[in-house]
């Protein structure tokens, strides 16, 4: 289970994301929407220890990404915007080392690789050279280090990116499978996938987070698409609003 | 310390599937080898010089540790201030330009042990490359009467010094993102490192002590001569010791962010 709460995050003077709160339940997979430079990125680095947050706390299995981190990070299988490979080491070089890191025990480390290889799709790809492997594997390759320690909960960011259509399928059909009673949060913009292969969706908009339903108690008679654009919409609308008060205001002072 | 030498393991076989580190041995032992033979030579024509001279006080002083061994050591110091920089400035700049340095900060691991495996791979390059250009003492041995500890003082000295200029280099790399300026300003720090006491020579005073003290080359000379002083080698431990603490600090900043 992934606990947000009330995280915000400031680069200097910018803010990032502003106390965005939301719970990822344990065996459901949630969708996390919203346009580019929404700040899905910066909640996703957060969630997994990357950057600390400027306040707000987040936890893992209730563990505290900060206090807790070690503990935390055990837990937590990421796969970044792009791939971190190395492009100069062979996938089943570059699977041990990463196994390695996530403290999988020796003996068990064969089956690791192999489960992992085999569910991402990579048999006869093993002893490829990352770096000269096509966007797709490189995807599937990003997918197989984030799960080969076997964690309760799976932090994607992007994983259909830059895929063909029927890359993206498989990817999906991946990520179904791998759910189980594993907890995933995934990061998109492309709206159907949402609505295909989630649980829960949280529309994030301009930092704030505009939307947190169940698919399933969505209105059946209005699209994804629709709540999205309202959800963003209705953001633009109260910050219009809101800088129109203020106008107002200064206005008022001046007469 | 299980976590460090899987980072390390994982580094020294990264050296060894690009060219870089050929490139860098063969350059080091190349000119290694090329300074030893014109010492030689230039220590054999002296010799015969003194002998048609006739001039048994100087021959017995001529000494071969003094004339081949020492300035080759110093020589070769001289080529790990160029060479060390380009080992090192892939370290972290390239984790971050790559994106794999989200990998290693999120993985369940101390950001001192990634720094700890990054120096041991590096550390472990620079001693089995100071191992190769241990050839030419060994030369020395089999057909000349060198002494053996001075020698052996001196390639201490080396490694020291290499492994000094190591952790500088893992301190500049890992501030910035771009390996050209990690190896720029890793050049320039030990060169400065290098250079500090020559103010030392017309000033006086504290200063001066200070700044012989700092200077790498002042206790680099002594191990080279022989001198094998707990001084000298504090002095390493400690440049070693507060660059690696920097860069740990420097790694974990991006957490402070």
């Amino acid at each position: 289970m992934i606990e947000v709460k009330n995280l915000t995050k400031l680069y200097g003077s910018f803010v990032a994301v502003s106390d965005v709160s939301f719970k990822a339940e344990r065996g459901s997979i949630l969708g996390f929407l919203g346009p580019n430079g929404a700040g899905k990125t910066t909640t996703m680095r957060v969630i997994t220890g990357y950057m600390p947050a400027t306040s707000g706390t987040v936890l893992v299995d209730g563990l505290d990404i900060f206090t807790q981190s070690l503990e935390a990070r055990r837990r937590i299988g990421y796969l970044p915007e792009n791939p971190p490979l190395y492009s100069d080491m062979r996938v089943e070089a570059y699977l041990r080392f990463v196994a390695r890191l996530r403290g999988v025990p020796r003996a068990k480390m064969d089956e690791a690789l192999d489960h992992a290889i085999q569910v991402c799709g990579l048999s006869g790809m093993a002893h490829r050279i990352c770096g000269q492997l096509s966007k797709g594997y490189r995807q599937r390759v990003g997918l197989a280090q984030a799960l080969i320690h076997d964690p309760p909960v799976l932090v994607l960011d992007e994983p259909t990116i830059g895929l063909d259509p029927r890359q993206i399928h498989e990817i999906r059909e991946l990520i179904r499978k791998l759910s189980g009673d594993r907890t995933v949060v995934l990061s998109t913009h492309i709206l159907p996938e949402v609505s295909q292969i989630c649980d829960k969706v949280v529309i994030i908009s301009d930092g704030h987070v505009v939307l947190e339903e169940q698919i399933a108690k969505l209105p059946a008679e209005t699209s994804l698409e629709q709540v999205f654009l309202d959800a963003i919409s209705r953001e633009r609308h109260v910050e219009t609003a809101s800088a129109e008060e203020e106008l107002e205001e200064v206005g008022a002072g001046h007469t | 310390m299980k976590n460090a030498l899987t980072i390390a393991g994982k580094e020294l076989a990264g050296y060894f599937v690009q060219p870089v580190a050929y490139v860098v041995m063969g350059v080091f032992l190349a000119l290694a080898g090329f300074f030893f033979f014109e010492l030689l030579s230039y220590f054999q024509i002296t010799l015969n010089m003194y002998a048609a001279m006739q001039n048994a006080g100087v021959l017995e002083r001529i000494n071969l540790n003094q004339r081949v061994i020492e300035p080759l050591l110093h020589n070769l110091s001289i080529v790990l201030v160029i060479l060390v920089p380009a080992i090192t400035m892939r370290t972290f700049a390239e984790e971050k330009r790559t994106g794999t340095y989200e990998l290693l900060l999120t993985a369940p691991i101390r950001t001192g042990e990634i720094v700890a495996g990054k120096f041991i791979a590096s550390a472990a390059f620079m001693l089995i490359m100071i191992a190769l250009a241990g050839i030419f003492p060994v030369i020395l041995a089999a057909f000349g009467n060198p002494e053996i500890g001075v020698m052996v003082s001196g390639y201490i000295g080396l490694a020291l010094l290499s492994l000094a200029f190591v952790s500088v280099g893992l301190f500049t790399s890992s501030l910035t993102q771009n390996q050209i300026i990690a190896a720029i300003s890793c050049f320039g720090a030990l060169l400065l490192l290098f250079v500090i006491s020559w103010p030392a020579q017309t000033g006086g005073g504290r200063v001066a002590g200070a700044l012989r003290y700092l200077s790498l080359t002042e206790h680099f000379s002594q191990m080279v001569t022989g001198i094998l002083d707990t001084s000298d080698i504090i002095y390493f431990l400690s440049l070693i010791l507060l660059a690696l603490f920097l860069t740990q600090r420097s790694v974990e900043s991006a957490r402070w962010r």
